[in-house]
């Protein structure tokens, strides 16, 4: 069971997360109208064996999603915050 | 090398089993061959088998970072099956059967594989009115297919769940009489054993660490074991693709690493002769055998994170033994064996890629999903049709990189660009 930091109800089970994909994912303007753009940002992925940023929902919980550091060889993790820039201030990190 | 026969077995029986030689060689890397297929699994092996075979080419290399049959070949469940509907896939998968159904004469290597069918479960009207159109897209593709009523089910394998109180009432099945399952790691002897025999050095422990490139084009490997040069670079490491491409310089695949289970339960007298399949109710999703030894063997879904660990999580444990309990209720008390976890290259579309690549010199065989192990035999067949000719086999023209830029996405399953869901 990996164990996740959530920010506002402290360490819990993921099962209690659903994952959400990698954070840093940036999707062209929305009016962009170059196709490899497009499938680049939908299809591709960086996919890196080690650490990675990833969105987690915690959707049995407070439902808040955080971005996740985490490593995809050994599992580790090494923190959580909130995806809203605004809350880190009132919840902190996770860690 | 003797040929493995009848008469090797009752001389050797008389002489005790002295005359048996080792099954491959082990040999030292040359420092250059015509074809280097990385990754030595089901489908790099059967890639380098088929090179020779079909297109001469002996001066071949399969280089693996561990040992043959480490990896995916031997962390399956099994099962083969040709039951697709979507052009790309119906042809090619049946082809696979049609080629799995020869492969023990082929490869004078009994690989078991015995054709005990396979039932795909449905549980309501609607479920039916699914099954009935795969059944007949496969019938109309020359597949075998029938459909089974819920008491055609129950005379076949009449321990699933038929009680009143199911959870999921079983309202019948597809049959398909020529899946079914094959002895995993005696695919990866076969192929290597068959392959090595034509020529093909078979390098174990011999990790690779970099690409040598010259004027764009890929010309060797940098490997734990020296450099070794090539005219063509094949990759066929389903599970770490992204991270051994990346060191190509080929960024940015569309495939994220997932780990999938599997399980099988301590040795039973035999209780189920066929594959039994569970699919598409709620999102569940299970299949579950009977291993020549007794072993129940049985697995689910992803643990539905991206993960290169091959070791299991405990929450999808609980989910698939309850899966198992519910189409079984016999299994209740049954002890499990042993779990483990291979990974998967989950594809964008669920289909796989055996292609040339943006970088000349390299060809990718990759995203195989859950369907890799079913895939070996026409997976080999087309990669080394790719490699040997620079160009695509009819049976896998579908499967390249650009098909989602071009909107030819091949998603069986309708899921959309989500990997996981696959």
């Amino acid at each position: 069971m990996l164990r996740i930091p959530c920010p506002y109800c402290g360490e819990r089970d993921h099962s209690e997360f659903s994952y959400g994909g990698p954070a840093d994912l940036v999707y062209p303007d929305i009016d962009c109208d170059e196709m490899e753009a497009w499938s680049e940002a939908v299809y591709c992925r960086d996919n890196p064996r080690g650490p990675q940023r990833e969105l987690w929902h915690h959707l049995q919980g407070c439902r808040l999603w955080m971005v996740v550091e985490r490593d995809t060889l050994t599992h580790e993790i090494a923190g959580a915050q909130p995806v809203q820039a605004a809350l880190k201030p009132i919840l902190g990190s996770g860690s | 090398m003797s040929r493995y026969s009848v008469w090797q077995v009752l001389k050797n029986g008389f002489t005790g089993q002295t005359g048996w030689s080792r099954v491959w060689r082990d040999p030292e890397p040359k420092p250059h061959y015509d074809v280097i297929v990385i990754g030595g699994g089901g489908h790099g092996l059967a890639t380098a088998y088929y090179l020779a075979r079909n297109h001469g080419i002996r001066n071949a290399a399969v280089i693996e970072r561990g040992w043959i049959g480490g990896g995916n070949v031997g962390r399956n469940t099994t099962i083969v099956r040709s039951n697709y509907m979507i052009p790309g896939n119906t042809e090619f998968y049946e082809f696979s059967v049609k080629l799995w159904e020869q492969l023990s004469h082929e490869l004078n290597y009994n690989v078991m594989f015995s054709q005990r069918g396979q039932l795909s479960l449905f549980h309501s009207p609607a479920g039916r009115d699914a099954a009935a159109r795969r059944a007949n897209i496969m019938r109309s593709n020359g597949i075998d297919a029938e459909l089974l009523t819920r008491d055609q089910v129950r005379s076949r394998v009449p321990h699933l769940d038929f009680s009143d109180s199911a959870r999921f009432p079983i309202h019948g099945a597809v049959l398909q009489r020529r899946a079914g399952t094959a002895r995993h790691d005696a695919v990866a002897w076969g192929y290597a054993r068959a392959a090595d025999r034509l020529g093909v050095d078979i390098l174990q422990n011999c990790e690779v660490t970099g690409f040598i490139r010259e004027a764009g084009r890929v010309v060797g490997v940098e490997t734990a074991r020296g450099e070794i040069r090539a005219d063509r670079i094949g990759l066929a490491v389903a599970g770490s693709t992204s991270h051994v491409a990346r060191l190509a310089g080929l960024d940015n695949l569309p495939i994220e690493s997932h780990k999938l289970q599997a399980f099988v339960s301590e040795p039973l007298k035999p209780l189920l002769d066929m594959v039994v399949a569970f699919a598409g109710v709620g999102g569940g999703h299970g299949y579950i055998s009977q291993s020549d030894k007794g072993g129940m063997v049985f697995g689910g879904d992803l643990d539905l994170y991206p993960s290169y660990a091959q070791k299991g999580n405990l929450p999808v444990v609980e989910e698939v033994a309850a899966m198992a309990r519910m189409l079984m209720p016999c299994l209740g008390r049954v002890r499990l064996l042993r779990h483990w976890a291979g990974i998967m290259d989950m594809s964008m579309d669920g289909s796989p890629f055996i292609c040339r690549t943006p970088i000349d010199g390299l060809y990718l065989n990759a995203g195989w999903c859950y369907g890799g192990f079913k895939a070996t035999p026409a997976s080999g067949w087309c990669f080394a049709h790719t490699i040997a000719n620079q160009a695509p086999h009819d049976l896998n023209a579908r499967f390249t990189l650009d098909r989602y830029a071009a909107g030819l996405a091949i998603d069986e399953k309708g899921a959309g660009p989500t990997p996981k869901a696959h």
